[in-house]
């Protein structure tokens, strides 16, 4: 709103900084801001435009209006005292990413802790019954422990294999070829990933098979199985191989990026001393990324703890292969059991409490929390 | 790149190192590729043959083809060992494919008919290519309709031009919306005191945990009230709320290592906060940006859930995950079309990953920090 800021310094030229100015600016401001959006939202719900040209104005009123509500507003604020500039600016900063978060994801999470101390038409308190029943229902039991093998082998080997190819990428010859194909599934959407894995795990008797994995097994002499659904629990295995498929590209280019940091003379000053390049690796490279190595850590961490679209896509959680999220969803829309289906999502919040932890931990050390 | 060149040159031994890494390297991108491969490959392929015969008969192999066939007595019984060019089988042995001592094999062709096939091991490509997948998914999936008088009609569904369009309007906003948010956030989080930030902070990373399904019945009926279901606005604020955790925190992790300095000597200078921000965090950011923009314009643009919980199906709001939804149809039957349509859903995030790849380069924030 370019118009709105040349009449607002006109405005302060003239009064001098008056107190009646700011506090008129204060209500003006925020009250043009919402006035003017809620004018575009109405305009856009109700006008039938040509598609594209709708496509153009939403877009840019997505991206230019956001950007004017936080300049617009700062500028206000720009205008007090410098006591009450630094106490109100953190906010306006920090706010509209909290307004959105407690709305959307907290007060529901809030919601959802209660009704997991409820029992399953959320009538009357049970106490910690459901996180009893949690522990002991085989069908929620069997979702903690694959979430347990989803974490320990997929988000390990995710990260060393992110970790292991941006490094081999960083030295080799075809480095852009190389992470744009390991980084290609990441562009895949869940359900065609699931169609791309279903030929390969495809299980039919017989020597003709259409899945690459049996056509192997059957050409060394072995019998055809059905991988996704045969011997419990290590049918899991199979599906986690598809997460690390799709994810380990993700880690790749985060560490990627985080290797071109690495001070060029910090390795050849190594190297003219004579370390060797794994020695390098663990005693130079490790530690300068261990911050990164620690984001893409938690982040792949809680993207597995909350892994659903592929065993929906898989098995729809048949053969054992149930996780946390796929039986959340299961209790809360088709079993109708709130209660259970809430605890279980808690579950996965206590899961995440060591990684905070650990997340603060580092914060506090790097001084960004001192 | 240019980095290779310098460091090799002064180290010898170099070369046999290169070599083993760039073995191992292309040995894994072979292992990543092989199951984008087998879909390519397929969606190529006519419908009849997905399902018959595995993708890589494309490629030359040998398999057993009727080279000739053997007609048998009408009364022969098939109870009895059954005696084919003075060698004697059982009926199973015929059945199954009998090897025989030239190499070749034996199998009924028509068992009640009494013919055998003499087939021979040879090399065999299977040629037979496509290009109607595409042509399906692109103009529409064609709908038998009939009509009262009895004839059918074919009628073409709606092509994907619209969903395409659908959906960059869904993923642009919901891309750049929760990033910019975030960005501001990860800054006040990083550099500036404030009473609760540490509390605000460990919220921020909990909610990274919590399963969106634990959201949407709640948002659907703050959406209903406020009039907000159906309309693309709706779906922008569900993604930005949903994608805001791991930006904040992604960009907080960059944010946050920046050089003290950079702000002190810019403080100095009589900078406040907003163009601190916007003139040297925001172009210092641009790789962490144009990372997490990636990943948040990949979930986005592949989101399914969300985009059918919030603008519903209607043909003129739908987007492109949901028409490749609909096109494996209820039965699942469509792999042929489904095979076309993924390649078709990729090329978008394919494309933004090569635009934006450059920024990946060595050296980006070292450069501006000593300058």
């Amino acid at each position: 709103m370019p118009e709105l800021k040349t009449t607002a310094n006109g405005t302060k030229g003239a009064a001098g900084g008056a107190r009646g100015a700011v506090a008129l600016w204060s209500v003006l401001i925020p009250a043009l801001n919402a006035a003017g959006h809620t004018g575009i939202f109405l305009f856009l719900r109700d006008t039938e435009l040509n598609p594209v040209l709708y496509a153009i104005v939403a877009i840019l009123w997505g991206v230019v209006g956001v950007y004017a509500l936080y300049a617009s507003l700062n500028w206000v604020v720009e205008q007090y005292s410098e006591t009450w500039k630094r106490r109100i600016q953190p906010y306006l900063f920090v706010g509209p990413a909290f307004a959105l978060l407690t709305w959307l994801l907290l007060i529901p999470t809030i919601r959802t802790v209660i009704m997991s101390l409820q029992d399953a038409t959320s009538s009357k308190f049970v106490g910690l019954a459901n996180y009893a029943a949690v522990f002991t229902n085989r069908l929620l039991l069997t979702a903690l422990r694959n979430n347990l093998l989803w974490v320990l082998f997929g988000a390990s080997a995710c990260i060393v294999l992110g970790l292991l190819i941006a490094v081999l990428a960083d030295r080799s010859s075809f480095e852009r070829l190389a992470k744009a194909i390991v980084f290609m599934p990441m562009a895949i959407s869940f359900v065609a990933a699931g169609v791309i894995w279903k030929f390969i795990y495809y299980y039919q008797p017989g020597d003709e098979q259409v899945g690459l994995l049996n056509a192997i097994v059957v050409s060394l002499g072995g019998e055809p199985q059905a991988w996704t659904s045969m011997t419990q629990p290590w049918n899991n295995l199979f599906l986690i191989v598809i997460l690390i498929w799709m994810q380990t590209g993700f880690a790749m280019v985060i560490f990627s990026a985080a290797l071109k940091a690495v001070p060029e003379d910090m390795l050849e000053a190594a190297r003219v001393d004579g370390a060797g390049e794994i020695r390098i690796f663990f005693k130079i490279i490790v530690p300068f990324i261990s911050a990164t190595i620690l984001s893409v850590t938690t982040t792949i961490i809680v993207f597995t703890l909350k892994i659903f679209d592929v065993v929906m896509v898989m098995t729809g959680g048949q053969y054992d292969t149930e996780v946390v999220a796929t039986q959340f969803y299961r209790q809360f829309f088709m079993y109708r059991n709130f209660g259970y289906g809430s605890t279980l999502a808690i579950a996965l919040l206590i899961a995440v409490i060591p990684v905070i932890w650990f997340n603060l931990r580092q914060l506090r050390k790097q001084g960004g929390f001192a | 790149m240019r980095k290779s060149k310098g460091r090799d040159g002064r180290r010898r031994g170099r070369k046999g190192s290169k070599t083993v890494v760039n073995l191992v390297l292309g040995i894994i991108c072979l292992l990543w590729l092989i199951p984008t491969l087998g879909l390519f490959v397929s969606s190529f392929r006519p419908a009849t043959e997905i399902l018959k015969t595995g993708w890589w008969t494309v490629l030359p192999h040998r398999e057993y083809v009727a080279k000739e066939q053997l007609q048998l007595s009408k009364d022969t019984d098939l109870r009895q060992p059954i005696e084919v060019n003075g060698t004697t089988y059982t009926d199973e042995q015929l059945r199954e494919g009998v090897k025989t001592e030239d190499g070749t094999e034996l199998i009924w062709e028509n068992r009640r008919a009494r013919t055998i096939d003499v087939r021979e091991l040879g090399w065999r490509m299977s040629t037979e290519f496509t290009l109607d997948n595409y042509a399906g998914v692109l103009t529409g999936k064609e709908y038998d309709i009939p009509k009262p008088d009895g004839t059918v009609s074919k009628e073409k569904g709606s092509n994907l031009n619209q969903a395409f369009l659908n959906t960059l309007t869904v993923a642009i906003p919901s891309t750049i919306i929760p990033i910019l948010i975030a960005t501001f956030a990860a800054y006040a989080f990083a550099w500036m005191k404030f009473p609760l930030r540490k509390t605000l902070f460990v919220i921020v990373i909990m909610l990274l945990v919590v399963p969106l399904q634990v959201a949407l019945i709640p948002i659907l009926k703050d959406y209903t009230s406020l009039g907000l279901n159906g309309t693309f606005l709706g779906v922008w604020i569900a993604h930005a709320g949903f994608g805001l955790p791991l930006a904040t925190y992604f960009m907080y992790s960059y944010i946050s290592q920046l050089p003290k300095d950079l702000f002190e000597s810019a403080f100095m200078d009589g900078a406040s906060n907003f163009t601190i921000f916007t003139k040297l965090i925001l172009p210092l950011a641009v790789p962490s940006i144009a990372s997490i923009s990636i990943f948040q314009f990949l979930w986005v643009w592949n989101d399914y859930l969300v985009s059918l919980v919030f603008i519903g199906s209607q043909p003129d709001v739908q987007v492109l995950s949901m028409r490749i939804a609909n096109l494996v149809g209820s039965r699942g039957n469509d792999w042929h079309l489904l095979t076309a349509s993924a390649f078709v859903s990729m090329l978008m995030p394919l494309a933004v990953f090569f635009g934006l790849q450059r920024y990946f380069v060595r050296g980006l924030l070292g450069g501006s920090v000593k300058g």
